[in-house]
């Protein structure tokens, strides 16, 4: 008798909440095999963040000079080398051995490749490679931090966007359903299994229900819970909320956050250019080892970043308008190298910093870049604690980056992962039939609708939500960055636990009637201090240092006790995360050295 | 002390209730490296909330957040506060369907674009786990790169007297997309089916070549060489196929 909501209910085969990359190739796998597949996306597909992802992918073709001798099982001990062994290796194994017919794959999809010229060629770092004629027309590769061989494919300087256009044709050549400007706001579930999501049209302001068989969270990253930031204004961690506040599923190595080491004020764009530029500090001082002595290599990133945020803490840094930063100089490669080989460098330089990088100094400093953590899965991609549910690409802790990503390897995981992911998916649903109860989601319809009232009513209170929001930024910069010390990340988790509290307590100025953004924002809000919690207090815990997540007060890596994996779980009504521990998967190759850069401080 | 600046931005809301359009007006203070992206966030957070405009990327890959600032197409991110005078008009970009203030729904529009078109890899290709890929000189891989880097921003589609009249017609932004797969040794559509799609007012033959597409695209695309391109190989196609439905239709010629 009881019919308390208007909303509109889409019925479905399979729901994918997010249509970056991982979405995309998820979505095709799934499609392909006969199901109805309905993807939600804040934004129309093709303006998703994988679109800014310039560099390249990693896969060991074997092709060229540089990359002979490749194959997948030294792409495997990169990957677990840069990981600082906190990766599980079941997985690392299945997406080094996957990688190269995922990337041949897309070329049959239509991605235009940069390919093999033969003959003699300058790199951009400035070295010289020859081709034999035997390789010419094969994808090429270049090289990569922390990689033994050039295996990082890409399509001259926009591979993410090739690739997201490529993959987004075929979703309109497979039929698949997408509702753009549309935002997943909670998952509806019965206690054991997800049943769907809850959205919110950013056109109209409406809520709306998806009932699904299978859902997928493929949202990206959470970068924008960090005040500085090189990731999209939408990426704000939405999918790891959702999965988060079931209090079934559970989220992995959340402290394990990256930061470019390069990146230019105001801006936050990386500026990559290849390792044949200097960092210099104020005095005009280099002050990274080049190469590790040993295997030639260029340093991880995240020792790039300590290096040169010690430089800035030393007083080093150079004072801008927008904070102390440090300097990059390619000016010795000359304006006919970065012309031939760096001119995505040079209009980045010119366009958003007014610089010409051929004669003058760029002012780079650290930003956060992306989480190696996020919703934890098998090795199916399903989520831990909830049926039915499943997570790809940044937005998963599938656990293939464990504690620092590969550069090259981001890329690579979203189409190895909807490959991989999106077969189980499919095999799932085709196992399942669409069963629902519309009590619980009219209950959860309602519990929007009734969030919705109070923030606009401000009957909880009177808090502005982005003074909140800057305020939570600010917490992570100061205490959950580059370096982390026991008192920093006490003080971090109080003030949060505050913060917490005062974000469900927002009043908006405006009227929140349809699209309205300060609406969007109060609603994301508590979820986003819940996720920097998570953040906050894995790092509290986790008392070692492994890969990204450095701690002053422990700089030491410590398999003992910690080659294990935290879990993050939110009780309902709980104030803080409840974290558990599993053990870490090693199956090839032990805990054992990970690099030979000399130690902090000495350069 | 920076700059005042004053923005002149357009309003309409009809999702939030709003009967009719406006300006309104905006004072802040210049800081620096300022861009109309650092502008409409502060006036979103100290002044409106309620400000409807759209920003992805921040760093001109996304082609979210075109706009008319001072009457001209622009990318808000690639624009900054220093190029601009002291007092600013913003509106949204015509053409494409308002969804209020400055934000329209390019997404939509391409997307249909896409799907009339077929703009996607027409191969049979089968997919097996052990094929190596197909070679491709890199000449030919850079220049499908080169039409397929557009970001379908919208600001050609609206810098274009012709599609204003003519609202079926596919714009630069539609031809040089489909140039893409005509470039592309891969796909295996013939030249009468190109033809079928590019060979008529809605297509290549409905550029008046005005050339507003190219005086506006933030990405500096060779739009007039990709047009001249698309024109050429159409009208060999049409001349060679001569109207006539015998087997030369499905023939493909390089």
């Amino acid at each position: 008798m009881h019919s308390v909501t208007k909303a509109d209910i889409h019925l479905t085969d399979v729901l994918i909440i997010g249509s970056g990359l991982a979405g995309e190739r998820t979505a095709i796998e799934v499609s392909s095999r006969g199901l109805k597949t309905t993807v939600l996306s804040l934004v129309p597909p093709r303006r998703s963040h994988s679109t800014v992802a310039r560099g390249g992918l990693q896969a060991a073709l074997g092709n060229g000079t540089m990359g002979l001798g490749d194959s997948p099982d030294i792409h495997f001990k990169d990957t677990v080398k840069s990981a600082d062994w906190g990766c599980d290796q079941n997985v690392v194994r299945l997406f080094a051995n996957t990688v190269p017919a995922a990337v041949r794959q897309t070329e049959q999809w239509g991605v235009p490749w940069t390919r093999i010229t033969a003959g003699r060629r300058e790199t951009p770092d400035a070295s010289i490679v020859v081709e034999p004629e035997a390789g010419a027309g094969l994808i090429a590769s270049k090289k990569a931090k922390g990689a033994t061989k050039w295996r990082t494919c890409y399509v001259f300087e926009g591979t993410g966007h090739s690739l997201l256009y490529a993959l987004d044709a075929m979703t309109l050549s497979l039929g698949v359903t997408v509702h753009d400007r549309t935002e997943a706001v909670s998952l509806i579930h019965n206690g054991q299994k997800c049943l769907g999501a809850v959205a919110r049209c950013l056109r109209s302001g409406d809520l709306r229900a998806y009932l699904a068989k299978a859902t997928v969270i493929a949202t990206g990253g959470c970068g924008r819970l960090y005040g500085v930031s090189t990731n999209s204004v939408i990426n704000e961690g939405t999918g790891l909320s959702l999965a988060l506040d079931t209090g079934l599923a559970c989220l992995g190595n959340m402290e394990a956050v990256q930061f470019h080491p390069k990146t230019m004020p105001p801006t936050w764009i990386p500026v990559s250019e290849g390792g044949g530029g200097y960092l210099l500090d104020r005095n005009r001082v280099r002050f990274v080892p080049e190469y590790e002595p040993e295997n030639k290599k260029l340093p991880y990133r995240d020792e790039t970043a300590r290096y040169m945020q010690e430089r800035i803490r030393a007083g080093l840094g150079v004072d801008g308008p927008h904070g102390p930063h440090l300097w990059l100089d390619i000016r010795h490669l000359g304006p006919g190298h970065i012309d031939r080989h760096l001119k995505g460098v040079d209009t980045v330089c010119r366009v958003f910093g007014g610089i010409d990088p051929a004669r003058e100094l760029i002012p780079v400093c650290p930003s956060q870049h992306y989480i190696m953590g996020g919703v934890r899965t098998n090795i199916d991609g399903a989520a831990y604690g909830i049926r039915g549910l499943f997570a790809v690409g940044e937005a998963a802790c599938w656990d293939l980056h464990g504690f620092n990503r590969l550069a090259g390897n981001s890329l690579a995981e979203t189409i190895v992962a909807g490959m991989v992911v999106g077969k189980r998916v499919a095999e799932y649903a085709l196992g399942h039939t669409l069963e629902w109860s519309s009590r619980i989601v009219e209950e959860c319809l309602a519990a929007q609708e009734h969030r919705i009232k109070s923030i606009v009513s401000g009957e909880n209170g009177r808090e502005n939500v982005y003074e909140l929001k800057r305020r939570m930024e600010g917490i992570l910069m100061e205490h959950v960055g580059i370096f982390r010390k026991g008192g920093g990340l006490n003080n971090a988790v109080a003030q949060l636990q505050e913060l917490h509290q005062r974000a469900e307590r927002v009043e908006l100025i405006s009227t929140g009637r349809g699209a309205n953004p300060e609406l969007g924002s109060a609603l994301r809000l508590p979820g986003m201090v819940r996720l920097a919690l998570c953040i906050a207090c894995g790092a509290l815990a986790r008392t070692e240092s492994r890969g990204t997540h450095f701690r002053e007060d422990y700089p030491n890596r410590d398999d003992v006790n910690w080659l294990k994996r935290t879990l993050a779980y939110w009780p309902p009504g709980a104030e803080q995360p409840v974290l558990k521990y599993e053990p870490v998967v090693i199956t090839e190759l032990p805990p054992g050295n990970r690099a030979s850069t000399p130690s902090l401080g000495s350069g | 002390m920076g700059r005042k600046l004053t923005l002149d931005i357009f309003r309409y809301n009809p999702s939030a209730g709003w009967t009719k359009p406006g300006m309104q007006t905006f004072e802040l203070e210049e800081t620096p490296g300022m861009n109309v992206f650092i502008a409409l966030t502060r006036i979103r957070e100290e002044h409106d909330p309620s400000l409807l405009f759209d920003f992805v990327c921040r760093t001109a890959l996304c082609g979210s957040c075109g706009m008319l600032i001072n009457g001209k197409p622009r990318l808000g991110c690639k624009t900054f506060t220093r190029d601009l005078p002291a007092r600013t008009t913003l509106f949204p970009l015509p053409l494409f369907k308002l969804i209020g203030d400055l934000s329209v729904d390019t997404g939509t529009w391409f997307r249909l674009l896409a799907l009339r078109t077929g703009a996607w890899l027409h191969t049979s290709r089968a997919f097996a786990h052990s094929i190596l890929e197909e070679r491709m000189d890199n000449e030919t891989a850079l220049k499908i790169f080169e039409a397929d880097r557009c970001i379908e921003c919208g600001c050609c589609i609206a810098a274009c007297a012709k599609v204003h009249v003519q609202d079926e017609f596919i714009g630069a932004a539609g031809i040089n997309r489909l140039a893409r797969f005509l470039l592309d040794p891969r796909d295996e559509r013939s030249e009468a089916q190109h033809y079928e799609v590019l060979g008529s007012e809605d297509g290549i033959f409905g550029c008046m070549g005005l050339m507003g597409c190219m005086d506006n695209c933030p990405k500096d695309l060779p739009l007039r060489d990709q047009l001249a391109y698309v024109r050429r190989r159409m009208t060999a196609a049409g001349l060679a196929w001569g109207g006539k439905e015998d087997g030369s239709r499905n023939r493909k010629t390089k």
